[in-house]
């Protein structure tokens, strides 16, 4: 549909208004809100991440189309509801205990729910018991973690101690980042996943939760 | 001796191309008009709601170490703990740049105003750095004023290299800072949340020397402490 490739396009020039009247201009001509949302908002985030991925646009630019996502979004959720559209999957997001550092996570959840992923975000200064509490409490199915400063990232190891702990390994899947952590870091803690920025992040968390 | 430091506003707000390339951005002149744009925005607001000032005590070796003793932790199992000792100088500080940046861009990502707020923080954080960095500078001024003409500062926080952010208690207690503003948390985490804290400590670029071999540094991806070296150990 024609409609929906400009309200890709719109996306990706960040441009939140156009993508909010094409939204509703979508709507109007009775597309189904699951098809706006699929082929042409997340088609758009897609195209975004992935010239992110390649260093062709930047950060800023990334975070223009999620406000232009955010507005199509938004004009979309009752719809989507009422379609009984389900989301893909519940994620819990938060920067450890004793870090406040959150920009990095806020990133990752913004790309997240541009994927449309539903996200409970935790905040800062998240105690490694809250992150498998909220998970269990909301039903997630993955934990995201962050850290900024290298005395908090290890506490990220008993985020994933105490989901085996719980008996929870295999349905509730960790995932780490932040600028001290990389991949071995992830494999020695025995977390599920590394993601080095919040564009990857989105492909890791698909990837492991199959959405 | 304790000082309140109050910079002038323009102290506090770092370069562009600072800002650019802690973000992994291209130069300025490469920038698109819609980035250049959310930049300037950025510098501009920064410029007009930081408040920067900070409190700096200078202190001996006895007392420093007074600082370290309630985290109960060998101060030979810490970066800071095995460089101060050879320090020829030393002080705590804490600088800040006030609470209405934070707040706005607190308020920019509540209105979905993302590239704005993510822009303005980068800017913020680089404008605490430089904070710190202006501090040390103040105080290597004031070495070679006593007669310590090579004297190398580098500031040492919480956080970091093997300190844990509890480190910032007995901190505070020393220097006191909510005189300027800034308190602690019951994590230790500090408000407003674009402060720096720690100790400079100065001394000939050899005393900050350590071979990165901390338990601590089996975790770190970061590897700062080999540049930081690097900047003290060549000449002035």
């Amino acid at each position: 549909m024609e409609i929906l490739k400009r309200i890709a396009d719109a996306l990706q020039q960040g441009d939140d208004q156009r993508v909010g009247a094409l939204t509703t201009e979508a709507l109007g001509a009775g597309l189904p809100a699951g098809d706006i949302l699929q082929q042409g908002l997340v088609a758009g985030m897609n195209v975004v991440g992935e010239q992110f991925r390649l260093r062709e646009i930047f950060l800023p630019d990334v975070l223009l189309a999620a406000r232009a996502m955010y507005a199509g979004l938004d004009l979309l959720k009752p719809h989507l509801a009422a379609e009984g559209v389900p989301s893909r999957g519940k994620v819990v997001l938060g920067t450890m205990k004793g870090d406040l550092h959150d920009i990095g996570k806020n990133l990752v959840g913004i790309m997240l729910k541009g994927a449309g992923f539903e996200v409970i975000d935790l905040g800062h200064d998240v105690a490694p018991e809250v992150f498998v509490d909220a998970a269990v409490r909301e039903g997630a199915t993955l934990i995201g973690m962050s850290a900024l400063l290298t005395t908090t990232m290890t506490r990220m190891r008993e985020v994933v101690a105490l989901v085996r702990e719980r008996g929870l390994a295999g349905k509730v899947r960790t995932i780490v980042g932040g600028a001290p952590v990389n991949a071995d870091f992830a494999r020695e803690i025995g977390a599920d996943d590394y993601a080095c920025d919040a564009a990857r992040a989105v492909d890791r968390v698909r990837a492991l939760l199959g959405a | 001796m304790r000082e309140i430091v109050r910079f002038a506003k323009h102290e506090a707000v770092p370069e562009a191309r600072e800002v650019l390339a802690a973000q992994g951005l291209p130069e300025e002149v490469a920038l698109a008009p819609r980035l250049r744009r959310i930049l300037d925005e950025a510098m501009s607001t920064a410029a007009t709601l930081v408040e920067p000032r900070a409190v700096c005590e200078d202190l001996s070796a006895d007392r420093f170490a007074s600082v370290l003793a309630p985290l109960g932790v060998p101060a030979d199992d810490l970066v800071v703990g095995r460089v101060y000792p050879r320090a020829e100088g030393l002080a705590l500080f804490v600088a800040t740049l006030g609470e209405a940046l934070p707040g706005r861009i607190r308020q920019l990502f509540d209105e979905d105003a993302l590239a704005e707020g993510w822009m303005l923080d980068a800017v913020a954080s680089a404008g605490a750095d430089l904070l710190a960095d202006r501090l040390a500078e103040r105080f290597r001024h004031a070495l070679v004023a006593r007669g310590m003409d090579d004297a190398r500062v580098l500031p040492y926080s919480p956080g970091y290299c093997g300190w844990p952010t509890r480190g910032q208690r007995p901190l505070f207690d020393a220097l006191r800072p909510e005189e300027i503003g800034v308190t602690l948390n019951d994590s230790c985490l500090m408000s407003p949340i674009k402060t720096v804290s720690g100790v400079l400590v100065a001394g000939p670029g050899e005393a900050h020397r350590f071979r990165p071999d901390f338990p601590f540094c089996h975790d770190c991806q970061t590897h700062e402490c080999g540049w930081r070296m690097a900047s003290v150990l060549g000449k002035a």
